[in-house]
């Protein structure tokens, strides 16, 4: 079906339940209980896993396939948010042309960037990469102001021209939709002690992911997809074959910032405002671990990867002394300051240390990511399974 | 003929499914409310959103230190601070409305994405009705914006950019910290005492909004005492070694250097331009001087000796002898062991006057609370006679024009009060060209 081998396909499956099912899989616990606090399906959270998972997955195409590390996605992502805030100021709130432009003006960016940066390879492509994202960083920040909103960024305005929408009721705010549908709105399900959340915005994102991961599923096994490994197994022998590795890569280098920049409008469409941060290059920095945590190469290790970054940034970082304290109240008071104090360092605005510890744990016993994790534990299980059979 | 498909056991079936797809709506009830996070039972959150991570870390832990001082105030417990010397008496220590008050705590990284995300946490899954916080301008407008979409109050932490309550105010935002204009407003007349009215001026500002608006705003002040702008010069913000800015300045004829610089940029342009013995040239026939348009206690900590003399200007000082300041600084050094900034005492009043208003509208309704905020009067917080203006939603109040201290005595100790102007002096129309192009809009109670 769809072209797809069966194991392609049930990759492909997977990753559609988990999108449909994530209000469930994500609100595990009941809404008043203590473990609440792990909870993440809150609709920003659940845009904001599935948004860069698409940027992860474009990354991967580019890393994973052509072995060229960039550190500059993030300036692609940018350029797509910029854009897509500007349709919404100018043209229509509807975030159809918004996604649309941020893709166009994201791949025409990243072809010059690609264009330029691809005439060197390893760590001369890396660094040349990581410029380019740090000077669109600061031109965003300081010095097209007038066109970026600088420090403070960019909001659509009540009073914004937006040529194609009718003027707003007096009062009303311009709000993201997509032909009438408010990307905020949100339905809640509550079943006894637990509550759901379906939020409309998140599943058009969902979407756009289940769409952008059956493409890159296209692109790793078409005849293109092989040519993107021949230029990252050995590019001398491709050049003395007669195959001009420069084509390949600069196609792998646009799509993927295609990609990042259809995740900047996406970013966009659900949070309305832009701002230079999100170039910077601690950003480009984040989903090249995205990837690697998840598992380079493989299909669906980016969406994993971000997922697990994600959550790190939005759910530790919440935890404070005070949550700690209520949590151990149940031990001694000396033993419980002694846990608190234990654990206070890797929480709050220490999860960058958490996820420092992950990231080396996954490093140097899980090279392959967390998709090689799952991979073993499967075959754990499965030799256990045959080892049980030989016993009857 | 006709013939009829019933069976007992299919309308039995279709009876069922209708049944249960009726009684459907009553199993998924969500409890519709009023207004977005309509608080439920005993208890109110609000979301406290400062930055824990990144070059502003310290003032968000001071930031910090003052919400968690004002919850217990609100809960009754501690001395109950500037509650007593408020002018308004409806805060009585039992929460807000009778609620017992939690709060939530997030870490802006001082990045409006991260602020943005936080916050909307904060909304989404803790239900927060107000937020507060952050220590610069670029996270206060996006996290603004941000709680007008969501319709929950947004009462502005540190935040000093005209654009806050200019071009990018919001019904739902609220200010109390001061601003550029402000700033300059105050800082001219002092200068012009201290200094003349013949000066030629170089400013030194950091390449971002925040550094335009001060810098527009000091050199319109200054202009219309009768200064000279030689030159304005942006320096990019993540600049450690100002030497190359330094140096043109004495070329250029000035005898006076403004340095629209804040946090780590001052504290490193500034220790630049003592080295380069700047303070100690004469040009023009008159000694060079160096002005820092916003003080603030971490950066003259982090600046040392240099700071000696520096004028500058801050939103309140700890050692201000009214009974409110007083009052906090009590409360506040019994709890911590020193004395708050000027960041921990706006965040402070933020929260008293959120509650206040609540108190006085009844209710949690952001609506409710933004017409009982705007035009509201009010004193005792500190900054004597106040006023929440209705058309910007920005405190209009007296401003500290300081002077970094000659002999400090303590490591808390090193800005002096030099003038107190007052509030006529420093008020502005809100159509003024500094604030032109934004709106309001109207009030947004969500849901």
């Amino acid at each position: 079906m769809f072209k797809l081998n069966k194991k392609d396909l049930r990759t492909l499956i997977i990753v559609i339940l988990l999108a449909l099912f994530a209000p469930f899989l994500l609100n595990p616990f009941p809404t008043d209980s203590a473990l609440a606090q792990f909870n993440a399906g809150y609709p920003d959270l659940m845009q904001r896993f599935v948004i860069f998972g698409i940027f992860a997955v474009g990354f991967n195409i580019l890393f994973g396939l052509t072995g060229y590390l960039s550190f500059g996605h993030a300036a692609f992502l940018g350029a797509g948010s910029y854009a897509a805030i500007w349709m919404m100021k100018l043209l229509t709130m509807n975030i159809i042309p918004a996604i649309i432009i941020s893709v166009i003006v994201a791949g025409i960016f990243s072809l010059f960037v690609g264009w330029i940066s691809l005439r060197r390879s390893g760590i001369y492509f890396s660094i040349l990469t990581l410029a380019f994202s740090m000077m669109s960083y600061q031109l965003a920040y300081s010095v097209l102001t007038p066109i970026t909103g600088g420090e403070t960024g960019l909001q659509p305005k009540v009073n914004d021209p937006r040529l194609l929408d009718g003027a707003l009721a007096e009062g009303a705010i311009p709000k993201a939709n997509l032909f009438g549908l408010d990307m905020s709105q949100s339905y809640d399900m509550s079943l006894g002690a637990w509550s759901f959340t379906f939020n409309s915005g998140y599943y058009i994102a969902a979407a756009f992911l289940i769409l952008s991961f059956y493409l890159s599923i296209r692109i790793f096994r078409s005849p293109f997809g092989m040519m993107l490994r021949a230029v990252k197994s050995n590019q001398q022998r491709m050049t003395y074959t007669g195959l001009d590795p420069k084509p390949y890569t600069l196609a792998a280098f646009v799509i993927s910032g295609m990609y990042a920049g259809l995740a900047g409008g996406l970013l966009v469409a659900m949070d309305t405002q832009a701002g230079a941060e999100r170039m910077f290059w601690t950003a480009s920095g984040e989903v090249v671990l995205m990837t690697i945590l998840g598992g380079v190469g493989t299909l669906i290790g980016p969406v994993l990867g971000s997922g697990a970054i994600k959550y790190m940034e939005n759910i530790i970082s919440k935890i404070n002394s005070d949550i700690l304290h209520t949590w151990f109240a149940f031990l001694p008071d000396g033993l419980e300051n002694v846990i608190v104090a234990i654990i206070y360092p890797f929480i709050g605005k220490g999860w960058h240390l958490t996820l420092g510890l992950l990231f080396m744990i996954v490093v140097i016993a899980l090279p392959g990511g967390l998709v090689e994790g799952a991979q073993r534990l499967s075959r754990l299980f499965k030799k256990g399974k045959n080892k049980s059979n030989e016993n009857e | 003929m006709t013939k009829s498909n019933f069976t007992r056991r299919g309308v039995l079936r279709t009876g069922a499914v209708a049944g249960a797809g009726l009684s459907l709506p009553t199993i998924f009830t969500s409890s519709a409310s009023a207004f977005t996070n309509e608080p439920q039972g005993g208890s109110v959150t609000l979301g406290f959103n400062v930055p824990q991570s990144g070059p502003y870390a310290d003032e968000g832990a001071d930031e910090l230190r003052a919400y968690e001082l004002a919850v217990e105030h609100l809960n009754g417990g501690g001395d109950g601070g500037m509650m007593n010397t408020f002018s308004s008496k409806a805060l009585r220590g039992n929460g807000i409305l009778g609620k017992k008050v939690e709060y939530v705590t997030g870490d802006t990284q001082t990045k409006s994405d991260a602020a943005r995300a936080s916050a909307k946490s904060m909304i989404e899954k803790d239900g927060a009705v107000m937020i507060t916080g952050g220590s610069s301008s670029g996270v206060a407008v996006a996290v603004q914006a941000l709680c007008q979409e969501a319709g929950v109050i947004f009462m502005a932490g540190l935040t000093h950019s005209n654009d806050t309550t200019g071009k990018d105010k919001r019904a739902n935002g609220f200010r109390h910290f001061f601003n550029s204009y402000m700033s300059g407003a105050a800082l001219a007349p002092v200068l012009a005492n201290a200094y003349g009215t013949d000066r030629n001026a170089y400013h030194l500002t950091a390449d971002y909004n925040w550094g335009y608006t001060t810098e527009e705003a000091v050199k319109d002040s200054t202009e219309a005492l009768g200064w000279n702008t030689v030159a304005a010069v942006k320096t990019p913000l993540t600049q450690t070694d100002f030497s190359s800015y330094i140096a043109p300045v004495l070329q250029s004829g000035a005898d006076t250097l403004v340095l629209n610089h804040y946090g780590g940029n001052m504290v490193n342009s500034l220790t630049n331009a003592v080295q380069f013995g700047l303070r100690d040239k004469v040009v023009n026939n008159k000694d060079f001087q160096i002005i820092v348009p916003l003080y603030s206690r971490l950066m003259a900590r982090g600046a040392g000796a240099n700071v000696k003399g520096i004028f500058g200007s801050t939103n309140w000082h700890w050692s201000l002898q009214d009974e409110g300041s007083k009052a906090f600084v009590r409360s506040f050094g019994t709890k911590y062991g020193f004395p708050p900034s000027q960041a921990a005492h706006t965040c402070y009043v933020q929260t008293l006057l959120y509650a206040d208003a609540v108190e006085r509208a009844g209710s949690f309704n952001p609506c409710a609370v933004v017409e009982a905020l705007e035009g509201y009067e009010f004193d005792g917080l500190g900054n004597g006679k106040t006023l929440y203006r209705a058309e910007d939603h920005q405190c209009f109040k007296d401003v500290l024009v300081v002077k970094g201290k000659e002999n400090p005595t303590s490591e808390f100790d090193l800005l002096e009060i030099v003038e107190v102007t007052p509030v006529e002096q420093v008020t502005y129309d809100p159509n003024h060209p500094q604030f032109q192009g934004g709106s309001l809009g109207s009030c947004n109670p969500g849901a």
